[in-house]
């Protein structure tokens, strides 16, 4: 078994598990944060994205023990207190979530995105969610909404 | 049951290896294939991607080295390679998704060895080495002698590839990648061509490379003869590339295309990419990558 400290949301979590297991499954089931969610498993989908350092992540395919060090920054890290961050916000207003599933990790790489391009064009909004899937919206209602959440931030 | 540590030098990290450690940069080759059960996890597993040592894009008089862990997301932005060394800027922009250009390192596209990656035919056109260390020494292999069928390299175990080296490129001097793709993003090349051109005063090709990507068991350079040199590019010498690119295939059928498919594409892919390098070895900027400026690929 490995020991590991992985700093989560700025809070630090001691962890042994064994050196094989995905940064995915140590979140959900170590840490105890399951906003992450498991889609694809196979770094396809999107759904499990967090950031490493600012920067977006597939967890499901990143190794827990390499991410000792680095800030990880999951869907439970944006909200302060009980105020949504606008991201989220923005996507509940404007019907960017239906069944839910991939909004953790389309925030997240929204977030990255918005943190390195506050003024994004629409096709830089797409390259930026390019990562991840939505079975259910058909994208237009995100995309929206992460335009808006960009102009409410800045 | 895997034994994992974080290298903290190079030497540590060459030890490891000479210990029968195995590196991991991003894993989005080593986690993903042991996660879908293609190998599983090394016991032994080292994560080299913080080594300063392998880190960073340096031009001098006469070579360009890249750190074998800069991400694909450097490369593509990156103004050293997005002026000089075009076709490497075009494929890293295509890889995957921004996740996946986040961590996937070129280092860990080249010891990947697959025939399909989008770095490799640019590695080819541009002259590149691939720089294999060991706890004893090193040693530059070019990367045909590098890559020797799918997934297999020439590199010994105990060799880790610390950077890609290759020519400072000489003046009038362009290069270009394009791929073929259904999709925009999460793609695999259905197959692809990078070019690199020379041109002397008037006009003519002085020098001209092409490879081609995803149609035989390893990244494919092509002879082209006198296709192009001391010609103009037009629609003779043009039409000569793609015909010699599609001879050159030996393309497989897969679920992705036929090989019939792929042997006609390549060769239009090719002679794509020969223009796309031809115009920025006469001075015009086409925006990276290629692919989405010049409308090649998907268009969704």
């Amino acid at each position: 078994m490995h020991h590991m400290n992985l700093d989560v949301n700025g809070m630090s979590y001691p962890i042994t598990a064994d050196a094989s297991r995905n940064l995915l499954s140590v979140l959900r089931n170590e840490v105890g944060l399951t906003g992450t969610k498991e889609g694809c498993d196979d770094c396809e989908c999107g759904a499990c994205m967090v950031l490493l350092d600012g920067q977006p992540v597939n967890s499901c395919s990143y190794l827990a023990a390499q991410a000792e060090g680095r800030a990880v920054t999951t869907i439970e890290g944006l909200a302060d207190g009980d105020d949504l961050h606008p991201l989220q916000a923005k996507m509940l207003e404007l019907g960017g979530v239906q069944c839910g599933f991939c909004t953790p990790g389309m925030i997240m790489s929204a977030k990255a995105l918005l943190d390195r391009n506050p003024e994004p064009s629409e096709e830089e909004i797409r390259i930026g969610l390019s990562g991840n899937l939505c079975r259910c919206t058909g994208y237009a209602k995100i995309l929206a909404a992460v335009g808006e959440a960009a102009v409410e931030i800045r | 049951m895997t034994t994992f540590s974080i290298a903290q030098s190079l030497d540590q990290a060459l030890q490891a290896l000479a210990d029968g450690a195995r590196p991991v940069a991003g894993g989005t080759d080593l986690v993903v294939g042991s996660r879908q059960g293609k190998a599983p996890l090394p016991d032994t597993v080292i994560a080299i991607d913080r080594l300063d040592e392998l880190a960073g894009i340096s031009l001098s008089d006469d070579q360009l080295r890249i750190g074998a862990m800069v991400t694909h997301a450097q490369l593509m932005v990156d103004p050293i390679i997005a002026e000089h060394f075009s076709a490497i800027a075009d494929a890293a922009a295509l890889v995957g998704s921004p996740s996946t250009r986040n961590v996937g390192t070129l280092g860990g596209n080249v010891m990947n060895g697959s025939p399909a990656m989008d770095t490799g035919a640019p590695l080819i056109v541009l002259g590149a080495t691939a720089e294999l260390q060991t706890t004893s020494g090193n040693r530059q292999v070019t990367m045909e002698e590098l890559w020797v069928s799918p997934g297999k390299t020439s590199a010994n175990a105990d060799e880790l590839c610390v950077a890609l080296n290759m020519p400072a490129r000489p003046a009038n001097s362009g290069s270009a990648y394009v791929r073929l793709e259904y999709r925009r993003a999460m793609e695999i090349a259905v197959v692809g061509a990078a070019a690199s051109v020379t041109l002397d005063d008037g006009g003519m090709v002085t020098d001209a490379r092409v490879a081609l990507t995803a149609v035989a068991a390893t990244i494919l350079a092509v002879d082209l003869g006198d296709a192009l040199a001391g010609k103009p590019i037009d629609e003779a010498s043009l039409a000569a590339v793609a015909k010699i690119a599609s001879e050159t295939a030996t393309p497989i059928s897969d679920l992705r295309a036929t090989d019939r498919y792929r042997r006609h594409t390549v060769g239009v892919m090719a002679r794509r990419a020969v223009e796309a390098a031809g115009r920025r070895a006469g001075g015009e900027t086409i925006a990276i990558p290629v692919n989405r400026t010049l409308g090649i690929g998907a268009s969704q």
